[in-house]
């Protein structure tokens, strides 16, 4: 069976494919697009703290004995707390300058962190395998859909709803839209907002962790594999629109399939296609597609 | 922009520009005894790229220290000038000349279309945005059939200087490159000491303002955007026909953070800053080469302690000492 003279095998297997990279790129911009709403600051260093989840997962596993399972949960809670030591020691001292200090420091520990493991582990990739329960797949009839890939697009849609949710719908969420409005008044209301950008930094960075745990299995643990991955979200973020949550999940999922399908009708442009998106895009609205003008 | 030395805040039409200041002056003339006589006492190609970098680094200095627009994406012209000429040198049989002047070219329409839709936006998003578009340059030059992918293009000729001067030889060649990279300068000087820079500083300082003397912001900014790139181009496409070689390294967005990293080393919207970070900076790398990742963790605690707490820089400082902008 073909479809515009390509079989449905290939072209469902790049629907997944693109299903899990836009996994990958709807959870990091999402993290990147909650920092950036209350910080103000585009977080460099989100690729190298998702390589970090990755490499927590690994060191869990080897160090400890303790598996994927217990990695979903500790490696994004070690790698936030670095983050929230990051912003502690060094993001907080730069507020009261333009933004763009921001982002020359989290670059700056971009390259630290990722020059410190590549040091150490070279820049060839280790081994972390699927968990056996979601080892083997499914035969649909049309295409054999492995079960981990299958857990990752249904686990990371699960994440980006609960966090969509937790920011739109609770009390806390609301203290946090509040903050990003208007820091002054919400401190002056009596809620401490140093500590709730500290929380935020924290979480952000966690969710860039979480989503390298979830890559682990599927590409190999490497100091390099969010280096040129986090240029391509900045791409997504972009197009979506700064600090829109909303907007992260839904354009992070779809420039994946985009891209996925790229790769079936002509290959040549799929590594570019994001960002030909990106350009068509800012000429019609230059704030994105969801966002809100700076 | 916090660091830059913001003593102009004139906004008014038609600024005339002070008379050249005499330790400016001096400064200059410092700047070019050293160079004339380093090649005696220093490898000639080391200085070489040296001083393409310093120029590729005054040039995105314009951008950032004078419009307060930070582009993260500015290898993309270093790079695609450096394919230009090397196209141009070893496939066309352009002389030395006509080739870089291609690739400066094609870096500064290049600078038109990026830039067009780039000044758009300002801040994070511009950073962002230029950041993505080389990205897509830097993809772009990994599959396109000129390029040589990952092997670039390999023995570019280095030629002759108007068919008098053999390029092959290191001190002539020097002597070319020292003479770009003066001319790129003082266009540079010249073009942020001018009525035109005075604006760019006006625009930096508080646009809406500029906006509402009747200045057009958009036209000062695509302009100065567009010489940016072109000079950087002119930086690139030397540097492919000193080295011989054009390849992807200089249109990855690592070349891209390691220009923001010698302008902030060496002082943001300082004239000479950006030429005294660009010699630090590699000369860091000739000695922290051997030892791989170390020079990226080095590059990234620089950046983290100038960004803390030596945000003037080398020479931002030095200027704050004598209190007189170098």
């Amino acid at each position: 069976m073909t479809v515009f003279g390509v079989p449905t095998q290939a072209l469902f297997g790049q629907l997944l494919i693109g299903l899990i990279n836009g996994s990958f790129y709807a959870m990091l911009s999402l993290g990147l697009s909650i920092i950036f709403g209350l910080l103000n600051i585009i977080n460099f260093s989100h690729g190298a703290q998702y390589m970090m989840g990755a490499f927590a997962a690994y060191f869990l596993l080897q160090l400890a004995g303790l598996g994927y399972w217990w990695s979903l949960l500790i490696a994004p809670l070690v790698v936030g707390l670095t983050g929230v030591v990051i912003e502690r020691t060094m993001l907080k001292r730069l507020y009261h300058l333009d933004h763009l200090y921001g982002l020359l420091l989290t670059f700056g520990c971009a390259l630290v962190i990722q020059g410190a493991f590549r040091h150490e582990f070279g820049s060839s990739g280790l081994p972390y395998s699927i968990p056996a329960q979601l080892s083997g797949g499914y035969n649909l009839g049309f295409m054999f859909l492995p079960t981990y890939r299958a857990w990752v697009v249904v686990f990371s849609l699960v994440v980006c709803l609960t966090t969509w949710f937790l920011i739109e719908r609770t009390r806390l969420g609301a203290y946090l839209r509040a903050a990003t409005e208007n820091p002054v008044l919400v401190q002056a209301f009596g809620i401490n907002v140093p500590r709730m950008i500290t929380i935020t930094y924290g979480i952000g960075v966690g969710l860039a962790a979480l989503a390298g745990v979830l890559a682990a299995p599927i590409y190999q643990v490497n100091p390099l594999m969010g280096a040129d991955l986090i240029i391509v979200v900045f791409a997504v973020v972009v197009i979506g629109g700064l600090g829109s949550i909303m907007g992260s999940i839904v354009t992070g999922f779809t420039l994946g399939v985009v891209e996925g399908f790229t790769k079936v009708f002509y290959p040549e442009a799929s590594n570019t296609v994001i960002f030909v998106i990106m350009a068509l895009v800012l000429l019609v609205r230059p704030t994105g597609l969801f966002g809100r003008a700076p | 922009m916090t660091a830059t030395v913001t003593e102009d805040r004139i906004v008014a039409p038609a600024v005339q520009p002070a008379a050249v200041p005499r330790h400016q002056i001096v400064a200059f003339v410092v700047m070019v005894a050293i160079l004339l006589g380093l090649p005696f006492f220093v490898y000639p190609v080391f200085l070489m790229k040296a001083l393409c970098f310093a120029l590729f680094a005054c040039a995105f200095n314009l951008l950032i220290g004078y419009v307060g627009l930070l582009s993260f994406g500015h290898a993309v012209f270093l790079g695609s000038a450096g394919y230009a000429s090397a196209h141009a040198a070893k496939v066309w049989g352009f002389p030395t000349v006509a080739a870089i002047v291609y690739g400066t070219a094609v870096a500064a329409a290049l600078g038109v279309v990026i830039g067009a839709l780039a000044i758009r936006s300002r801040g994070i998003y511009f950073a962002n945005i230029t950041l993505a578009f080389a990205q897509m340059i830097y993809f772009f030059s990994l599959q396109a059939p000129m390029t040589g992918g990952e092997d670039g293009i390999q023995a570019v000729p280095r030629g002759t200087l108007f068919g008098v001067v053999d390029l092959g030889q290191p001190l002539a060649m020097y002597f070319t490159v020292l003479a770009i990279f003066l001319l790129g300068f003082l266009v540079i000087y010249r073009t942020i000491h001018s009525p035109f820079g005075q604006v760019l500083k006006a625009i930096r300082e508080n646009e809406p303002r500029a906006v509402s003397l009747g200045y057009r912001a958009e036209h000062y900014k695509l302009l100065a955007f567009v010489l940016s790139a072109t000079l950087s181009g002119l930086a690139g496409a030397t540097k492919d026909i000193v080295f011989q070689l054009a390849s992807l390294t200089d249109v990855h967005w690592t070349m891209s953070g390691e220009v923001v990293l010698m302008t902030l080393l060496g002082g943001l919207g300082t004239v000479f800053g950006p030429v005294v970070g660009a010699f630090v900076l590699i000369t860091l790398e000739h000695y922290l080469a051997q030892l791989g990742a170390w020079f990226t963790i080095v590059q990234g605690f620089i950046f983290i302690v100038c960004v803390l707490t030596f945000r003037r820089g080398i020479v931002g400082e030095l200027s704050r000492i004598i209190r007189k902008p170098l």
